[in-house]
């Protein structure tokens, strides 16, 4: 009996995951189908889900139309670059609130992450004008800058929350072995932490790549990233929903393999710390 | 060598003063333990010592050499911690090879070096495994291994034994022991079990509020405590501390009378009472015995004693191995 009532809640349990695996999913993989179609059955009052005719025409045509490897580049710098320079200065943060914690820490902690809840239109005059004012509109390293603004604070608490499980006694046995900093750094804390920060970087370089917002109002052609690419097929000459579905499916593939690959190091990530 | 001493050492976090201005000397090859209830301070000053914590006031002396402004890896000392404190990305070779490595010592005396402490320590057979691979009397093995290659001038263990089960810590304290007399190196050694601290130490240090409330070796402890704190930490089960009547007769705000040193009987004795508990071991007796006007009192017979539950029974105590304290608690001296 117990045993029917458990097999029967996995089948549930199962059913309900996959049905919100698919649901979350479906999007895409209707952009997907959508960009081998043809401009006609894409816009069709009857879509079909697979029994249409297979084309690459619009893959051809958006290559053609624009430089994608020149957009892809350019993601690739601004969601990598914002990354290390925010986990240059998140480490050391990361560092001291968890191992040499003041009263303050947990104000700081929670100050930091209201900031993600501003809405970026809030902010968007002012940086804008100050972006104006240094020269760095359309270029990479204003966006590597503003980026690693806007992930900062949730690359700090993911590491506060995977450097605070490391326990402090072990810092010290190494400070008792003789290790001086360098070599406690070297030897025992990047070595446990590398999971960690492994599992930061991916979160942050997803988050970057995907970001439409700032990349989108900041840019136009030099350092234009790949949501560029997708916002250029969507306007000028009316939708053309295969070729933008085209785009949007070769600005998304990169990021998707990479999630793919990395999803245990990502939920790991993810879910650290809410289970010893 | 491995002299340490503590000349006024204090330690406040913030305003709160949780080791006031204390002198200690610890000669070397001694084993000290320091002893008292959680949160005394035993911990705190190990770790003064140890130089994980910074003095706020005083002198730190290592084999006669101020200390007190040197990094821990500086004083020459290993540290046995309550959690191990293993690095659990490093094979137990590795481990016990950290803190020659970072001497900068050669591969080949390293390799001898963990070897011999790995046989001496009966770790030869997991050398290659990792610290989640081990139990935790391995694992406290692997701490102490990490410890002795250092050869450092004396030894700290912070309540070593306290994760390991009853059977395995008797067994780690002989071995802690035996360790001590093979290297003879200064030990010091914090724990809250008086067993731990009357069964291993030369000389023991009470520690009350972060005060010293008094230093000796255990036999000292136990049969002059200096006041009615020691009196009732030290000995197993804990002396009956007796104050009112019974205390004013025999010329004393509070007297001392350990267990052993009742005389029981069935019939007569100086008190009579009623048993609430009796434990019978075989090797000895303990009875909980509530005696009206005196209070509840625990007394040991040696083998058997014929007293269960609601029996009356006499209790005699042993007026030469009484302790008498005045009213501050401080105890007179014949």
């Amino acid at each position: 009996m117990a045993r029917q009532v458990t097999l029967n809640r996995r089948l549930i349990n199962t059913a309900v995951a996959w049905s919100l695996g698919l649901l979350i999913f479906f999007p895409i993989l209707w952009t997907i189908l959508t960009s081998f179609k043809t401009e006609a059955e894409a816009i069709s009052l009857q879509p079909s889900l697979f029994g249409f005719d297979w084309t690459l025409e619009n893959y051809q045509e958006v290559n053609a139309r624009s430089n994608y490897p020149r957009f892809f580049a350019n993601s690739v710098i601004i969601a990598v670059g914002s990354t290390l320079l925010g986990l240059c200065i998140a480490v050391p943060a990361a560092w001291a609130m968890a191992f040499v914690p003041s009263n303050r820490t947990r104000g700081i902690l929670m100050w930091m992450l209201s900031t993600k809840m501003l809405p970026p239109v809030g902010v968007l005059i002012p940086i804008y004008l100050i972006f104006r004012e240094f020269g760095l509109l359309d270029s990479r390293i204003g966006l590597v800058f503003v980026l690693m603004m806007v992930n900062l604070p949730i690359i700090i608490w993911m590491l506060f929350t995977y450097f605070r499980e490391i326990p402090g006694e072990i810092l010290e046995a190494a400070r008792m072995d003789g290790a001086n900093m360098k070599s406690e750094i070297l030897y025992v804390l990047t070595p446990m932490a590398v999971p960690g920060i492994a599992s930061t970087m991916l979160l942050c370089v997803i988050l970057a790549w995907n970001e439409a917002f700032w990349t989108l109002v900041l840019t136009t052609t030099q350092a234009a990233p790949l949501t560029q690419f997708i916002a250029s097929f969507s306007s000028p000459e009316g939708l053309f929903y295969a070729k933008l579905s085209a785009a949007s499916t070769m600005a998304i593939a990169p990021v998707l393999i990479l999630g793919w690959f990395s999803q245990k190091q990502l939920v790991r990530g993810l879910t650290f710390g809410a289970v010893k | 060598m491995g002299s340490i001493t503590l000349k006024k050492v204090a330690k406040r976090f913030g305003d709160v003063e949780v080791i006031p201005p204390l002198d200690l000397a610890i000669e070397d090859g001694e084993f000290v333990v320091f002893v008292g209830p959680s949160g005394c301070g035993k911990s705190t000053l190990l770790r003064l010592i140890a130089g994980l914590e910074d003095v706020s006031e005083g002198v730190i002396e290592i084999d006669g050499t101020d200390a007190t402004e040197q990094p821990p890896a500086k004083r020459r000392l290993a540290m046995v911690f309550q959690s191990y404190a293993l690095y659990p990305h490093m094979s137990v070779r590795k481990n016990i090879a950290f803190p020659l490595k970072m001497a900068g010592m050669e591969k080949s005396a390293i390799k001898a070096k963990v070897d011999h402490a790995a046989k001496t320590l009966n770790l030869s057979d997991y050398i290659d495994r990792r610290p989640g691979q081990l139990s935790g009397g391995q694992r406290q093995r692997v701490a102490i291994g990490r410890a002795i290659v250092r050869e450092p001038s004396a030894f700290l263990f912070d309540e070593p034994l306290s994760n390991l089960d009853a059977a395995l810590r008797g067994n780690m304290r002989i071995e802690i022991s035996e360790l001590h007399q093979t290297l003879d190196t200064t030990m010091v050694y914090v724990t809250h079990d008086q067993v731990e601290a009357m069964t291993m130490a030369d000389k023991i240090v009470v520690l009350n509020a972060g005060r010293i409330e008094q230093v000796g070796s255990p036999m000292e402890l136990y049969r002059e405590p200096a006041n009615v704190f020691v009196a009732s930490f030290i000995g197993s089960p804990s002396m009956n501390i007796i104050t009112g009547a019974p205390a004013a007769e025999a010329g004393a705000t509070t007297i001392g009378i350990r267990p052993e040193h009742f005389q029981l009987s069935t019939d007569g004795g100086q008190w009579r009472g009623v048993v609430g508990v009796s434990e019978h071991l075989g090797s000895d007796t303990f009875l909980r015995v509530d005696v009206e006007g005196v209070g509840t009192l625990t007394a040991r017979a040696e083998g058997e004693f014929p007293a269960r539950h609601g029996d009356t029974v006499g209790l005699t105590p042993d007026p030469e191995r009484m302790h008498r304290f005045d009213a501050a608690g401080l105890r007179i001296v014949r």
